[in-house]
């Protein structure tokens, strides 16, 4: 047993978070935001070639996976850069279209960064249908078709997230039961993007606190301060085994563990930095919202706290 | 990242797990917080130690089996899953038996360790006075030079156990005058039945004497209980805290144990939908921090030190423990406000969580300015 991320996993955050931080990423999500794609897709080029959706494809589609622990350490970093775009769907639609005949048709696109999918969940809209060049759709008994988009955009919480019903109307293109697979994935990766959301927003309360100065002295020296952030560090970390762990056996209730402990503790890491921000954090320009956003949205996508505490109870932690 | 346990370690498993299940007792112990439970929980504490099962990790020669962290942490999970009894001798064996490995003599090791490990001499904790809490360093309990050793004069307070335990260790201050009240304080064991010793009982919440006060008139303690160097004992006393607040008090297996113990009772109970999601979140809860644990000993055996992090087990675990026995409560409806119920002693104990081995409040102190590294406030 070690259960610590290797010198290789670690360089390879490094490398993302290098990556990501030059690319000027609140840029991307704002125009994103907009619905104007053209950064989004630069950026999404050097996500793939940095290996991220290989993670998710087997060799033979021209991948490097299944590996789902890396799958977690590459999903934090864009999670920690708030990079927009149907990562996590991308991820899914790869799951389930390597279990199809048509596998070769689709994987290497994905895994390349020159293809971006999304995938409709069973009860609501599919994440950035505007954007994305293969759209999956569920039907009732739990197989997906393609699908188009019609162009209708409708507004989330978080401005970069824009939903988009699909028109469900193509092709099966996935007739046997990967659904239960797929949804493990994007549940792991969207655990991964909430706790990477978590940690920018601890970061930058942090900073922020100790710059920020009322009755002469730095706000970050008052316990009242302190002691929320304690809290919300104290979540987090305690968050980060359970992804891991989740990533490592991938059996349901332990990815449900992770999605719920993850986004529980990026939203209270969300109320507190909206809070320690005092006013300026409820802007808009101020780039905190775009993190402060996206910790709400991810508490629903993939399976609400309710649907992850079911999962627990029902099959038992591993 | 891995989380399977090596052959070895599995066997070690099976062995605990084996010799528990054919020995711990068949009906619940009487409470460790009377006389009668004392006695009989000194006797688990013989019986463990006679196939030295009740300090895993210490070497061979003092009673141990020279786990390492990791089969301590199966051993503990086995514990607790196997509803064994709590420990009595555990002052002794998580806090005072650490320190001595750092900072003990040899002959100290010798001396102490066995009748701890066997249940026949019973430690407590005695560091807070009555004006020395959460601000420990302003402690005012004298150890004076004389011949051959110090005198103790002075009072502590809330020590756990006393009333039945044998033994004590503490901090006195040795230095009146030093300028940091840090400095000059020494850190000494004494017999809780020596003369110039009282001890008055103290009830908690529900009258049970879980704690005492110490009056200390003149005790005389030789030079050889003495740890570490005179005047260095807030160093002592800090690798202690460390282990208090870390690991080695708390282990995940607790925790495991009694998460899933409520979700046991929560389905017999008919699945009421009030407590699902506190029950959720109490088996997630548990198994976070075993997962924390598998972490941080990960890194404890590439070397690294117990560091400010183990504050944030503190709250959590307190925090948890508390959790798990309000939920059982609530579940119990009615019948939950019943004392002496194994739920209910639970949930008295767990009140006190956030308040030992360092408040709530210290601990997230600490978190902020030592991890996140945010500037000293007043205190
Ligand atoms: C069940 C139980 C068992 C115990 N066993 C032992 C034992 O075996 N040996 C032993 O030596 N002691 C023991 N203690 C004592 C325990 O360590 C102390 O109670 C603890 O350190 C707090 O001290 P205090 O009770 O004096 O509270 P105080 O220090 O007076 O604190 C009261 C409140 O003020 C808060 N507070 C104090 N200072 C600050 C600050 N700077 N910032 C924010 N809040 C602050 C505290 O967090 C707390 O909420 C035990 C206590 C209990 C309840």
């Amino acid at each position: 047993m070690r259960f610590l991320l290797d010198a290789e996993q670690l360089a390879f955050a490094d490398s993302l978070h290098a990556m990501l931080t030059a690319a000027d990423t609140p840029a991307v999500v704002r125009d994103w935001s907009r619905g104007e794609h053209a950064s989004g897709r630069a950026l999404w080029a050097r996500i793939a070639a940095a290996g991220v959706f290989a993670l998710a494809v087997p060799e033979e589609h021209g991948g490097v996976g299944p590996r789902p622990v890396e799958l977690a350490v590459a999903f934090l970093e864009l999670g920690r850069h708030a990079a927009p775009g149907p990562l996590a769907e991308t991820v899914a639609a790869a799951v389930l279209l390597g279990e199809t005949p048509r596998a070769k048709e689709f994987l290497p696109g994905l895994a390349a960064g020159t293809d971006i999918a999304t995938v409709a969940a069973p009860t609501g809209f599919a994440l950035d249908g505007d954007a994305a060049s293969l759209c999956l759709s569920p039907t009732p008994q739990g197989l997906f078709r393609s699908a188009t988009a019609p162009g209708v955009v409708r507004r989330s919480l978080d401005p970069a997230r824009r939903l988009t019903p699909l028109a469900s109307d193509g092709e099966l293109l996935v007739a046997g039961p990967a659904g239960g697979q797929a949804l493990a994935w994007t549940r792991l990766a969207t655990a991964a993007q909430a706790l990477g959301v978590g940690l920018a927003l601890l970061d930058r309360t942090v900073s922020y606190v100790r710059r920020r100065t009322q009755f002469g002295v730095p706000i970050g020296s008052f316990q009242a301060v302190k002691h929320r952030l304690a809290d919300a560090k104290t979540a987090l970390e305690f968050a980060r085994p359970v992804l891991f762990g989740a990533a490592i056996s991938m059996r349901p209730a332990d990815v449900a563990a992770a999605k719920l402990t993850a986004c529980e503790a990026a939203y209270t890491a969300a109320r507190t930095a909206l809070q320690l921000h005092g006013a300026i954090g409820y802007t808009a320009e101020y780039d905190l919202s775009l993190w402060l956003t996206k910790a709400r949205a991810l508490r629903a996508a993939w399976g609400t706290p309710d649907e992850c505490r079911d999962l627990v109870l029902a099959d038992g932690l591993g | 990242m891995d989380l399977t346990h090596s052959d070895t370690d599995e066997e070690f498993r099976a062995e605990a797990r084996a010799w528990l299940a054919e020995h711990v007792p068949r009906a619940p112990l009487p409470s460790l917080e009377t006389a009668e439970g004392f006695a009989a929980h000194r006797a688990w504490e013989a019986e463990l130690a006679a196939d030295r099962w009740s300090a895993v990790s210490w070497p061979v020669e003092y009673g141990g089996r020279d786990a390492g962290l990791l089969q301590w942490l199966l051993f503990e999970e086995e514990y607790w899953a196997a509803g064994a009894p709590g420990r009595v001798g555990q002052n002794g064996i998580s806090l005072l038996a650490p320190t001595l490995f750092d900072h003990g003599t040899e002959e100290q090791r010798a001396r102490v360790l066995p009748p701890m490990a066997s249940g026949e001499v019973v430690w407590a904790q005695a560091w807070s006075e009555p004006e020395a809490g959460s601000d420990l360093a302003a402690l005012t309990s004298r150890a004076v030079r004389t011949d051959g050793g110090w005198l103790l004069r002075g009072q502590k307070t809330w020590s756990s156990r006393a009333a039945f335990a044998d033994r004590a260790f503490g901090l006195f201050r040795s230095q009146p005058g030093a300028a940091d009240p840090h400095q000059g304080l020494t850190y000494l064991m004494f017999g809780l039945r020596a003369p110039g010793v009282t001890v008055r009982p103290i009830g908690r919440l529900d009258g049970k004497p879980a704690f005492a006060e110490l009056f200390l008139d003149d005790v005389f303690v030789p030079d050889q209980d003495v740890i570490g160097k005179p005047g260095q004992g807030w160093r002592v006393a800090m690798s202690t805290a460390g282990n208090e607040r870390g690991l080695t008090l708390r282990s995940p297996g607790r925790f495991l144990a009694s998460a899933a113990r409520l979700a046991e009772l929560w389905r017999a109970r008919g699945c009421p939908d009030h407590a699902r999601a506190r029950v959720a979140d109490a088996l997630i809860g548990a198994r976070a921090y075993q997962l924390f644990t598998h972490a941080a000993a990960s890194r404890f055996l590439d070397g690294a030190r117990i560091g400010p992090e183990s504050s944030m087990n503190k709250v959590f675990w307190s925090e948890l423990d508390l959790a798990v026995h309000e939920t059982a409560l609530d579940v119990l409806g009615a019948e939950g406000e019943l004392a002496g119920t194994d739920w209910s002693e639970g949930y008295v104990f767990a009140l006190a969580g956030p308040v030992y081995a360092g408040t709530n409040e210290i601990q997230r102190d600490i978190i902020a300015e030592r991890l996140l590294g945010l500037p000293k406030g007043r205190r």
